[in-house]
């Protein structure tokens, strides 16, 4: 077992776990987007970033993949912490402001949109890759990757064309966060 | 010719040496891609079908960049006993009146730029003196290469061939001392000995980030697994960058040598050079490069008899400036797309298919050999306290001598642009310098007397990068510059991460605002939290450095922002919202030079009478500043 500590509090946990494993097995909330419990973490939202002083310095790290090691101290709600949370959210909340998942997260930490807020956009796409992730892993069919890169990234299809492969199962549908993959779903399947 | 003993690499050595320097007179024409772009294929096609034609006792050979890339095409003539004597601006144009002089066996003066005395070889032990004796005439005036503002703080030790031999000739690497280091490696030292004298040396990555090159591969050397890699990043992607690219273009045996004794060091007998795509010179010379190797036993099997196997595969990028980050480049040699990953766990234990993977960049390659060749001491000797050896930079922007240099750590900003860069154009003034591509930061007037290393950019608030430096004078706009390079981060995201992809377009909404004369001081506060949250919470390094180029503006022009909020003018006269083109009528006189340029015809005016400006219809365009011989023409 791995001891260290999360806000001063003393915690334990397996050699190979995470620090949000450990967080959320003790209670302590730390806010996600684009993890899942039944996917591989991986590390788009950074949501659920915290700050780790492993005696040496002090970083921010993001707790879905972050393996635990002995002696870290964790801080959670440190002030660069909140500050990167706060901008996330933001962001998010400027990019789709009617999305109920991030109006909810929104809510919750007191975040209210901006004057670059977007007209017209209801559901945006996050490209958090749950729907990706899912179809590739707990489906096993590959449908989904990621196109493009930066402001034009988007979920599509390989070659964009409609999937021979997609079993029009619903996965990504149910998985997403935001209600984007409805319109891709659609497309994709064919 | 197979090359698998000392006699072997000795007979190669002499062999190299004749064709380096024949008895018979030898035109040299750089041929890297800068000069290409100035016309020098041209130039030699010219001069080598010249001496076909004519039946020229002599040898026309191309041969990399030396780093006068504001000169080129430049043009070399080495005859036996006389200095090497270097040509510039050699267009195709003239190059044939060049070709009837060196032909009949005359050193013309036109053109001529420096001469070069001895070859010094940097690894082959004492210097090759081109010839004995006075020169007489307008030779003993010509400058020598240690003569030149350009030159004297130069010392070439990773571009040590550069512009000497022929990149594609695997005995001219040898004959200036090369795969002898690898044979010492190989022979007599054993692995963790190489890993000492690398550490010892100082050796820190050329790449941008600095780590001891030693320590690195002290860990990977350590860590469980099989087979391990070992990798070159020549993904070299920074606007106004190019160091990596000369480095190959000129001396690619130099990576391959490098890289073979880092595999001996850490155990590895597969290795991959990740070049982008859009260096199709740079690729051709490394697969030239390669298959010279290997046909001479030195990529391979039981490489010089030793057992020591080790074989180079190529690997060419698809255009993504992500790709340059580690993790990203070993995603896209895998075959998957160039998104970079969290590194938790280190690639040197896990990076490329999960495997021990030792990552360097071109030019820490390049350095390797030397530091075994002349031992760690040696190398010591050179740089700063905390950084050793040289850096090599490209130096673009507005300076005079544009070109690339290598200079020992710890030479000033100061000098680099004004002796070295030979200062900013006439009229104009330094106003700072942007360093380390997009990652990096500006550095201002105030600060040239900074050392450059990588502690003291560091703190500064730049990064070393990888070696691009940008001048900038006065008629630049700071918050223009943040803006380009936003533009540039903005455009290569990965966009796996929230922070940067949408991070970044925040920040360059609020800079939009600031030039166009909108926003307020607060902005500035949200401006530097939201930079601060970027830098916290992006997944790698682009993100993470991608607000330096607005944090250093702003913490070093502050005064330039504040202009644009407060007083909404641009002191550059650079944002188009701020300014305004008028016509002083005292000074205009009526030349009508600037009523034909405007696109507009926002300019009337008859001849020999001061026009008048209407700014409701001029677009701000510039080209009546830019056509006005009388300064007749204000902006502000």
């Amino acid at each position: 077992m791995i001891t260290f500590t999360i806000n001063g509090k003393e915690v334990r946990g397996q050699d190979g776990w995470t620090i949000l494993e450990v967080a959320r097995w003790n209670g302590i909330e730390i806010p996600t987007l684009c993890h899942h419990g039944a996917l591989e973490p991986y590390g788009a939202c950074r949501l659920c970033v915290v700050e780790v002083n492993d005696g040496k310095r002090s970083r921010v790290v993001i707790s879905c993949m972050y393996p635990i090691r002995p002696g870290i101290q964790v801080q959670t709600e440190s002030p660069r912490v909140a500050n990167v949370r706060r901008w996330i959210i933001q962001l998010l909340l400027d990019e789709s402001p009617e999305s109920p998942k991030i109006q909810e997260l929104a809510k919750t930490f007191g975040v209210t949109p901006s004057r670059f807020k977007k007209a017209g956009v209801d559901f945006a796409c996050h490209l958090c890759g749950l729907c990706v992730r899912a179809c590739q892993e707990v489906v096993g069919v590959q449908v989904l990757t990621f196109g493009n890169r930066g402001l034009r990234k988007a979920i599509t299809s390989p070659f964009n064309a409609a999937s021979k492969e997609c079993l029009g199962c619903g996965t990504c549908t149910y998985i997403c966060p935001t209600g984007a993959m409805d319109q891709v779903f659609q497309r994709v399947k064919g | 010719m197979q090359i698998t003993s000392i006699d072997d690499l000795q007979k190669a050595k002499g062999t190299g040496l004749n064709q380096l320097y024949p008895d018979k007179p030898k035109i040299l024409v750089g041929m890297a891609t800068c000069g290409r772009a100035a016309g020098a294929q041209r130039v030699y096609d010219l001069l080598h079908k010249k001496a076909q034609q004519e039946h020229w006792d002599g040898v026309v050979e191309k041969t990399g960049c030396i780093g006068f890339c504001y000169k080129e095409p430049l043009v070399d003539a080495i005859f036996p006993g006389k200095p090497r004597i270097t040509y510039g601006e050699v267009t195709p144009e003239i190059a044939g009146a060049l070709w009837e002089e060196l032909a009949a066996g005359r050193i013309p003066e036109k053109q001529i730029m420096a001469r070069l005395d001895m070859d010094d070889m940097v690894l082959n032990g004492g210097p090759r003196k081109f010839f004995k004796g006075k020169l007489k005439g307008f030779l003993a005036k010509t400058p020598r290469y240690e003569d030149l503002d350009f030159f004297k703080l130069q010392r070439h030790i990773a571009m040590r061939n550069c512009g000497f031999i022929d990149p594609d000739n695997l005995l001219h690497y040898i004959a200036r001392g090369g795969y002898f280091p690898l044979y010492t490696t190989l022979t007599t030292m054993t692995p963790e000995e190489v890993i000492n004298v690398v550490t010892f040396a100082g050796l820190r990555g050329r790449g941008g980030g600095g780590f001891p090159t030693g320590v690195k591969w002290a860990s990977c050397r350590k860590a469980q697994g099989w087979p391990k890699y070992v990798l070159c990043n020549a993904d070299e992607g920074d606007p106004g960058a190019y160091m990596d690219r000369s480095l190959i273009e000129g001396d690619p045996h130099a990576i391959l040598e490098g890289m073979l004794i880092g595999a001996y060091a850490i155990g590895s007998s597969e290795g991959y050079i990740y070049v982008r795509a859009e260096y199709p010179l740079a690729v051709k010379t490394l697969q030239r490069a390669i298959l010279s190797a290997r046909e001479a036993g030195l990529l391979g099997e039981n490489i010089f008899g030793t057992g020591f196997n080790f074989d180079i595969k190529l690997n060419l990028g698809g255009g993504a400036f992500v790709c340059g980050e580690s993790t990203a480049l070993m995603a896209s040699i895998e075959g998957k797309p160039g998104e970079p990953r969290a590194k938790y766990v280190h690639t040197v234990d896990k990076g490329l298919w999960n495997r021990p993977s030792n990552l360097n960049n071109v030019e820490t390659w390049a350095n390797v050999p030397v530091i075994i060749g002349k031992g760690a001491d040696w190398y010591r000797d050179i740089g700063t306290e905390g950084s050793k050896g040289t850096k090599i930079f490209s130096l673009v922007g507005q300076v005079k001598n544009v070109g690339l240099v290598e200079v020992p750590m710890g030479v000033s900003i100061k000098d680099l642009v004004m002796q070295v860069g030979g200062g900013v154009p006439e009229n104009r003034e330094f106003k700072a310098i942007q360093i380390g591509g997009p990652s990096g930061g500006c550095i201002p007037k105030e600060h040239w007397d900074l050392p450059i290393d990588f502690d003291s950019l560091w703190d500064a608030g730049a990064i070393m990068g990888s070696g691009g430096m940008i001048v900038m004078d006065n008629s630049t706009c700071m918050v223009d510059v943040a803006k380009f390079f936003l533009d540039f981060l903005i455009d290569e995201s990965c966009g796996k991460c929230i922070p940067c992809r949408l991070g970044l377009k925040r920040m360059r909404e609020i800079l939009e605002e600031f030039s166009a004369g909108k926003g307020s001081l607060a902005d500035l506060d949200e401006m530097e939290s939201l930079s601060e949250a970027v830098k916290d919470g992006s997944l790698c390094a682009l993100g993470g450095s991608a607000p330096n180029p607005v944090l250093t503006t702003l913490r070093y022009f502050r005064e330039e922002y504040e202009a644009h909020i407060l007083q909404q003018k641009c002191p550059a006269a650079v944002c188009k919202e701020l300014i305004t083109y008028t016509i002083n009528p005292e000074l205009c006189n009526g030349c009508t030079a600037c009523v034909a340029e405007c696109p507009q015809d926002a300019i009337t005016g008859d001849k020999k009478k001061p026009h008048s400006l209407d700014t409701s219809l001029c677009i701000k365009c510039g080209a009546c500043f830019e056509v006005c011989k009388f300064g007749a023409v204000a902006v502000a």
